[in-house]
């Protein structure tokens, strides 16, 4: 047998070919199968489409980086389950573009904290969380209470929201796909937050995490 | 996690044939195509380093292979390999659930089935070693548990049995002593101190749980239920429009005037005949809803406690825009085994004397 692994050490293009096929074989197994199976592409029962406010809060929640010290992913050790609640499952993700499941917990995991606190505790802790927390090195967020949304682009979220769950909702009683969100919704999601202030839609955001699992 | 039979053998010819690709590239390097000697020169040099034809390193090779025995054991005992399951038949936790309903269902199935799911079997093992110990709590009235000073327990296989308890130096070895107060603190402070402080003395909107006071009564059962279901105030109403600016300063007179505070009497006889609409929550008296055996959680206003501060302005803000607060439930995040332990807590140190 010749040495024929030398022609392909010695071209940069075979070489990278070859790499590039190597290397794919985990993704293909791994992450291909998942994009098509129900467990990923079925959203849980009790599912329901953020309201404009909570996906406002949720535009916030990203914008304040609050996925860089908070994970949304509750694993399944007892530990976590006792202290978080039932860990997540992948049909609670379903609607989420991006992924806010994190990936380092400063603070806590937050996947379940929807009612677990009161809107003024929430209020509170926001505007000074030592005021309810002594202990944390949470930064406070006083600026969101005079933030006030005017709701311009709500209406284009939503829409876009419709595009990136296709054939990811429920289904009606003729096996159609639900979108998101009606026409109505998207006709008045700018009223429906606007004037609202960015805390009121953070705060709303945080109270339906995690309650769809029911 | 059920994948079609597409999916599934997908994964298992990819994955098939990865392992062996491996194999085969480490089976085929080790042999030698140079035609030079194993261990001699292949003949270039720089700067006197010269490279010779050395074969793999025998450690190396021997890992490789180990690596690719484990990956087909692993693809063997656990799943990996699209819908086959693994012949140990384990697996971290149940997937693919849409309710909470089949969550439990899922579970009971695999216990049934003797699957080792392993978030499962981590509960078996707390429910054998905790559970003995919270059932005998949970079987305690309130009052009992409230002060008790111990509960004791005998280790037995890998569980616990109640014992009568001993004088502390006669205590037997090996006797477990739970103080239920100690639980009840440790699980006040990791779910409750967050509105109600760490000392329970609670905060501006967060009620003091330490004081005599109590927005829905403060019996054993009462305190369990609020713990239990929550508690939604039904809200006082902003009755700043309705009172105007006057009415509502000539209110927050008579208010504090009841508390027993020094106040402009004028205003507060204006404020007293304006006090109907409150007294529908507050009781006409305003003594509030539990003294007057209403559910509204409206507070006792003649006591001097104030949940939302004592001072002129705060007692206007509260009356111009209103109030509600929300204590949120615990039935589904606790369990009722915790909330009795929690309950016993909160009785105790709001009547330390019993």
């Amino acid at each position: 047998m010749a040495n024929h692994h030398e022609k392909i050490e010695k071209s940069v293009v075979l070489m990278s070919i070859f790499t590039v096929i190597a290397i794919s074989f985990g993704a293909l197994v791994e992450i291909t199968p998942l994009m098509f199976q129900k467990d990923t592409t079925e959203p849980v029962k009790n599912m329901r489409a953020l309201t404009p406010l909570e996906m406002e809060g949720r535009d916030v929640y990203i914008r304040e980086g609050c996925n860089s010290c908070h994970s949304q992913m509750i694993r399944p050790f007892r530990a976590e389950v006792e202290r978080y609640g039932h860990y997540s499952v992948a049909g609670e993700s379903v609607w989420d573009h991006p992924f806010l499941w994190g990936s380092k917990r400063t603070g806590p995991d937050l996947a379940r904290v929807g009612g677990r606190y009161s809107d003024d505790w929430h209020y509170a802790h926001l505007m000074d969380p030592r005021s309810v927390v002594p202990q944390s090195n949470m930064p406070s967020f006083k600026w969101l209470d005079e933030a006030v949304l005017t709701g311009e682009d709500t209406a284009k979220k939503l829409e876009t929201f419709n595009i990136l769950t296709e054939g990811k909702t429920h289904k009606d009683e003729n096996g159609n796909y639900i979108p998101l969100y009606s026409a109505e919704d998207i006709a008045g999601a700018e009223e429906a937050v606007k004037g609202k202030t960015e805390m009121q839609a953070l705060i709303a955001y945080l109270q339906q995490l995690g309650t769809h699992l029911k | 996690m059920i994948m079609t039979e597409f999916w599934h053998w997908w994964i298992v010819i990819l994955t098939v044939f990865s392992i062996v690709a491996c194999f085969w590239i480490i089976t085929v390097n080790l042999k030698n195509y140079t035609h030079v000697g194993e261990g001699e020169s292949m003949g270039h040099e720089f700067d006197g380093i010269e490279e010779l034809n050395n074969p793999l390193p025998k450690w190396w090779t021997y890992m490789f292979y180990f690596i690719l025995a484990w990956s087909v054991f692993y693809l063997a005992a656990y799943p990996g390999l699209g819908n086959y399951q693994g012949f140990l038949g384990w697996k971290s936790s149940n997937q693919g659930i849409t309710t909470l309903a089949e969550s439990k269902e899922l579970s009971e199935k695999a216990k049934a089935e003797g699957l080792l799911v392993q978030l499962d079997q981590e509960y078996k093992a707390a429910d054998q070693t905790f559970g003995p110990l919270f059932n005998a709590m949970a079987d305690m009235p309130i009052l009992d548990l409230a002060y008790s000073e111990g509960l004791c327990f005998e280790s037995k296989d890998d569980s616990y049995v109640q014992t009568a308890c001993l004088e502390q130096d006669k205590q037997p070895e090996g006797v477990l002593v739970v103080e239920p107060y100690k639980v009840g603190q440790r699980l006040y402070l990791q779910n409750c101190a967050l509105c109600h402080g760490s000392d329970a003395r609670g905060s501006t909107g967060f009620p003091n749980l330490t004081d005599s006071d109590w927005l829905y009564g403060g019996t054993p059962e009462k305190i369990k239920e609020t713990l239990m279901h929550g508690r939604v105030a039904q809200g006082m109403a902003a009755w700043g429009p309705m009172l105007g600016e006057d009415g509502v300063k000539e209110v927050a007179q008579y208010v504090l005037k009841l508390a027993g505070r020094k106040v402009n009497d004028k205003m507060a006889e204006a404020g007293k005949a304006r006090f109907a609409v409150c007294a529908a929550c507050h009781g006409a008296d305003g003594k509030g809803g539990v003294a007057n055996g209403l559910e509204t959680g409206a507070p006792n206003l003649t006591d001097n406690i104030w949940l939302y501060g004592g001072s002129t302005k705060a007692v206007e803000e509260s009356i111009r825009n209103g109030r509600a607060g929300v204590m949120p439930a615990w039935k589904d995040v606790l369990g009722e085994d915790k909330v009795h332990v929690i309950s016993a807590y909160i009785y105790n140190i709001s009547h330390p004397n019993k």
